[in-house]
């Protein structure tokens, strides 16, 4: 065990270049910690929806201030990622595409299709 | 402990769950794109109280409070390594999720 003490350690973050298969992962753990943190805010958001006119237009008026909208392109972009890079890691779970030109094409086509989600959706909610 | 979610039950519950979250994120992206939002507080009741609509919004919420317990559990012991504090974010998030469901349940179970 002791020559496990000798290896070399890189560990100088600005320094490592991640290929990109590792940034689609940290940024899937970004992303999953950014929608925690706005969960409350769905709930929230969907309480006021039910609960009455007044409650609704109070959320509608939340929704429609510029603070919220930059806030909400950020959760969107997180889920449109979380989801599509997800969907990588269920396939590579059954083993699809594991190989490792694969796995950087599917990279690629995780920022993609995540990025064109974003996009869509963003018309719809902006 | 037969209720500890760790090892290949937490990867196991991480999988079931992100395939119906995912099931149901498609499925509310499609229905957004070709019927658009509900428009007022009235269609929101109307369709947060149709019990397979609530039902379903019932379900994304327990899978998606297990989801990310499973996800926060790994990202907090990947970089908190101080055993109290560890211990500490660990039951501030448990507390977080926990509270979070309450209310999710709360508001749905007074609509069905």
């Amino acid at each position: 065990m002791n020559s496990t003490l000798k290896r070399p350690r890189f560990l100088d973050l600005t320094k490592i270049r991640l290929p990109l298969p590792g940034i689609v992962s940290i940024l899937h753990r970004i992303s999953g910690v950014l929608m925690i943190l706005a969960i409350p805010f769905l709930i929230w958001l969907l309480e006021l929806a039910v609960s009455g006119q007044a409650a609704y237009e109070q959320a509608a008026a939340v929704a429609d201030s510029l603070l919220f909208k930059l806030a909400a392109a950020v959760i969107l972009w997180s889920l449109c990622h979380h989801l599509v890079a997800g969907i990588r890691y269920l396939l590579l779970d059954i083993d699809i595409g594991i190989e490792r030109k694969q796995a950087r094409q599917s990279a690629v086509g995780v920022f993609v299709i995540s990025i064109a989600l974003t996009i869509l959706f963003l018309g719809v909610i902006w | 402990m037969s209720i500890q979610l760790s090892g290949l039950r937490a990867w196991t519950i991480q999988r079931i769950s992100a395939i119906y979250i995912a099931l149901f994120t498609l499925a509310v992206m499609v229905a957004v794109l070709f019927n658009g939002m509900p428009e007022d507080h009235q269609a929101w009741r109307a369709l947060l109280s149709s019990p397979f609509i609530n039902l379903s919004v019932m379900a994304f919420f327990l899978a998606l409070l297990l989801h990310a317990w499973v996800g926060a559990r790994d990202v907090i012991i990947d970089y908190v390594h101080p055993l109290g504090a560890r211990f500490t974010v660990l039951a501030l998030a448990a507390v977080f999720l926990i509270v979070c469901g309450l209310w999710a349940a709360r508001l749905l179970l007074n609509l069905f």
